[in-house]
C-alpha cells in the first residue's frame, strides 16, 4: 500500500518536472526571449542589454532552468519582465480568487451533479433521464463563453437578478465577491455538473445491473435499502476521479469565464501577461497551473485506493 | 467487428453502410448529422446566397432591429448580422476541418506505435504525454499563436499538434486491447514488420475507436477555436465569425440582442450537431465513452 502511494507520488513528481522542462524549453525555443518580447522585437543596445542583465539572460540556458526549477521549489517564481515586481506576491491573490471561483463551483456542483446523476441512473430512459441527460449535452457542448453571453443576457440583461460583471479589485476580500461571482459560479457549475453527472449516471447504470444486485433483490432486500447500501458506495467511487478530471478542466476553462466576467484570477493574469508578452509571469503561472493539475489527479488516485478494498490489497495478492 | 485482416473491399464498403444506417436510426445521429450536413452544406454556398456584402460598413443602418430588409438586423458598424452569420462558419470548419484529420492521424499513428513497441520507451513517453496535457489548452495554444501570428497557416499546425496528443493515449489504450491477442502474436511469429502490423493487424481494429475520437476532437477543436476568436486571438476582423461577432456584439447586448443570439445559435448548433452524431457513432460501432473526460 504505502509503496503504491509512494510510486505515485513519484510518477506525479516527475510529470511535473517535466512540465516545467517543457514550459522553459517551450518558451526558450521561441523567437526572441523575455526582454526581445516585451521591450518589442527591435529593441536594441543599452536597454535590451540592461534587461537580460537583470533577468540573467545571459548565462546559459540549463543553468538558468535549474535556478528557475530550484527556486521555484522554494516558491519564488521570478520577477516580472518589467522587473519590478516578485511573480509570488502578484499571483498570490490572484490564485486565491481562482481558487474561490473553483471552490464554490465544486460545493454547489458536486452534489447536485451526483443527486441527478443517481436520479438519471436509477430511472434510465424515463421522461427525467432524457431531459437531464439532454440537458447535459447541451451545457457539456457548448463553449463556456457562450452560456456565459446567453446566461448574462438573461439574467442580467433581461431579468435584471444578478451583476454581468464583476467590478470587485483583485485584492478584495472574498466576501466583497458577492453577488458578483454568482453567475461564473452559475456557468461553471453547469459545465462542471453536466460531465459528473453523466460519468455518475453510467456508473449507477453499470452497478444496478451487477449480479449482487439481483443477488439482493432476490433475496427480498427493499429496493432503497439495495440502492443506498449495495449499490451506492461502488458506483459513486469512479465519481472521485471524474471530479478531479473536472478540476483540472476547470483550471482551463475558468480563463475564458474570467475573461468574459472580467473576473480578477489567474487566468485573466494569463491572457493578460501573454498579450503583455511578459514571458516570465506566463511561465510561473504555467508552472502553478500545471502543478495543481498533477496534485489534484494524484490526491483523487490516492482517495480511490484508500476508499477501495479491491485496489488497496490488489497488489498483495499479487504477491 | 471485424477481425484480423484487412476485410476486401466489398465487405468494407457494407459495413460503413450498416453503420451509417444505425446512426441514422437513432434520433441522436439523425438531428446530429442533419445539422452537420446543413452546416456543411451552407459553409459551401453561403458566399452565393448571402443578401449583403459581410464587410459594407453602413453608419447610418447601426444596430437597426430585424426587419424585412436585414433579418437580424445590423451591427455597431451597420453591417447585416444575417450575411454575417451565414458565413461565420468557414473559416472555422476550414481550420478544423483540416486539423482534425490530422490530429487523429498523427495522435493515432504514434500511440498505436508506442502500444506495439511498450516498454522503457512507451512509459517514458507517456509521461510526457501526461505533462503535455496537464497543461491548460488555452495556455499552450496562446503561446504559440503569440508567437507566430492568427493566421490560418498557424491555427492549423498549433491545434493539429496540440490536439493529436490526447489522441496518442487513446490510440494506445486501444492498441493495448488487441496487443496482446493471438493474431498479433501469430504475424510477429511470421515475421512480418512492425509496419506491417501496424497496418495489417492493428489498424483495422483500433480504426473505430478513432473515428470516433476523431469527432470528438473536432467538436472540441472548434469549441478552441471560436473560444480563441472570442478572446481576439483567433480569426482577423473584418472575417466573420461567431466568436468573434458574439464578442463585438456583447457590449451591445442589453438594446441589440440579435447580434448575439444568431452567432450563438449558429455555433450551439455545429457543435451540438457534431456531439449528437459522435455520440450516435460511438453506439453503433459499440464504443463506450461515456467515461471520456475533457482534455
Amino acid at each position: 500500500m504505502l509503496r503504491m502511494l509512494l510510486r505515485r507520488l513519484f510518477l506525479g513528481a516527475v510529470t511535473v518536472a517535466i512540465v516545467s522542462v517543457i514550459i522553459f524549453s517551450g518558451v526558450e525555443l521561441l523567437p526572441g526571449d523575455a526582454c526581445t518580447a516585451f521591450l518589442e522585437r527591435e529593441a536594441k543596445g543599452k536597454l535590451l542589454e540592461n534587461c537580460r542583465e537583470a533577468q540573467g539572460l545571459n548565462r546559459p540556458a540549463v543553468e538558468r532552468y535549474i535556478d528557475w526549477a530550484v527556486n521555484a521549489i522554494q516558491g519564488d517564481l521570478g520577477v516580472s519582465a518589467n522587473g519590478q515586481k516578485s511573480i509570488s506576491e502578484l499571483v498570490g491573490n490572484r490564485l486565491q480568487n481562482s481558487l474561490l471561483l473553483a471552490a464554490c463551483s465544486l460545493a454547489l456542483g458536486v452534489p447536485l451533479a451526483i443527486f441527478f446523476g443517481v436520479v438519471t441512473g436509477l430511472w434510465r430512459d424515463r421522461p427525467i433521464d432524457l431531459f437531464l441527460s439532454t440537458l447535459s449535452i447541451f451545457a457539456m457542448t457548448i463553449p463556456e463563453f457562450v452560456s456565459a453571453t446567453v446566461l448574462i443576457l438573461l439574467f442580467s440583461v433581461w431579468l435584471g437578478w444578478l451583476p454581468g460583471i464583476v467590478l470587485t479589485p483583485a485584492h478584495a476580500p472574498a466576501s466583497e465577491f458577492f453577488p458578483e461571482i454568482l453567475l461564473p459560479v452559475l456557468v461553471l457549475t453547469m459545465v462542471m455538473t453536466a460531465h459528473i453527472l453523466r460519468m455518475v449516471r453510467s456508473s449507477v447504470i453499470e452497478v444496478m445491473a451487477g449480479d449482487y444486485v439481483q443477488m439482493a433483490t432476490l433475496k427480498g432486500v427493499p429496493y432503497w435499502r439495495i440502492v443506498f447500501r449495495h449499490a451506492l458506495p461502488n458506483a459513486l467511487l469512479p465519481a472521485i476521479n471524474v471530479v478531479a478530471l473536472t478540476v483540472a478542466w476547470l483550471l482551463g476553462g475558468v480563463v475564458v469565464i474570467e475573461v468574459v466576467f472580467n473576473y480578477p484570477g489567474l487566468g485573466r493574469m494569463m491572457i493578460d501577461s501573454i498579450s503583455d508578452r511578459d514571458l516570465p509571469v506566463v511561465q510561473a503561472i504555467a508552472l502553478i497551473i500545471a502543478t495543481v493539475y498533477v496534485g489534484v489527479n494524484l490526491s483523487a488516485d490516492m482517495l480511490t485506493m484508500i476508499a477501495n478494498p479491491r485496489l488497496r490489497t490488489m497488489h498483495m495478492r499479487r504477491k | 467487428m471485424s477481425i484480423a485482416s484487412v476485410p476486401s473491399q466489398n465487405t468494407r464498403f457494407t459495413r460503413i453502410l450498416l453503420v451509417f444506417r444505425d446512426v441514422v436510426s437513432r434520433p441522436s445521429g439523425a438531428i446530429g448529422l442533419t445539422l452537420v450536413v446543413a452546416h456543411l452544406v451552407l459553409a459551401l454556398i453561403s458566399p452565393l446566397i448571402v443578401p449583403y456584402d459581410y464587410k459594407t460598413m453602413n453608419s447610418a443602418l447601426m444596430l437597426t432591429g430585424p426587419d424585412g430588409t436585414h433579418w437580424l438586423g445590423t451591427d455597431h458598424v451597420g453591417r447585416d448580422v444575417f450575411t454575417r452569420v451565414l458565413l461565420g462558419g468557414r473559416e472555422a470548419l476550414l481550420v478544423t476541418g483540416v486539423a482534425t484529420p490530422i490530429a487523429v492521424i498523427w495522435g493515432g499513428f504514434v500511440g498505436i506505435f508506442f502500444g506495439l513497441v511498450g516498454g522503457r520507451i512507451d512509459e517514458v513517453m507517456m509521461r510526457v504525454v501526461d505533462a503535455f496535457l496537464s497543461l491548460p489548452w488555452i495556455l499552450k495554444m496562446l503561446v504559440l499563436i503569440v508567437t507566430f501570428g492568427t493566421g490560418i497557416e498557424v491555427l492549423i499546425p498549433t491545434l493539429a499538434f496540440f490536439y493529436g496528443i490526447p489522441v496518442i493515449r487513446i490510440a494506445r489504450a486501444a492498441t493495448h486491447d488487441v496487443v496482446a491477442r493471438d493474431f498479433v502474436s501469430a504475424a510477429r511469429a511470421r515475421g512480418h514488420g512492425r509496419m506491417t502490423i501496424i497496418r495489417r493487424e492493428l489498424l483495422p481494429n483500433v480504426l473505430d475507436t478513432l473515428m470516433v475520437e476523431g469527432a470528438m476532437r473536432w467538436s472540441w477543436m472548434l469549441l478552441a477555436f471560436s473560444s480563441l476568436s472570442f478572446l481576439g486571438f483567433g480569426v482577423s476582423p473584418p472575417t466573420p465569425d461567431w466568436g468573434l461577432m458574439i464578442a463585438d456584439a456583447r457590449g451591445f447586448m442589453s438594446f441589440a440582442p440579435w447580434g448575439v443570439l444568431g452567432p450563438v445559435i449558429a455555433l450551439s448548433s455545429l457543435i451540438i450537431g457534431i456531439n449528437l452524431t459522435a455520440d450516435a457513432l460511438a453506439k453503433a460501432l459499440g464504443i463506450d465513452r461515456a467515461q471520456k473526460a475533457p482534455v
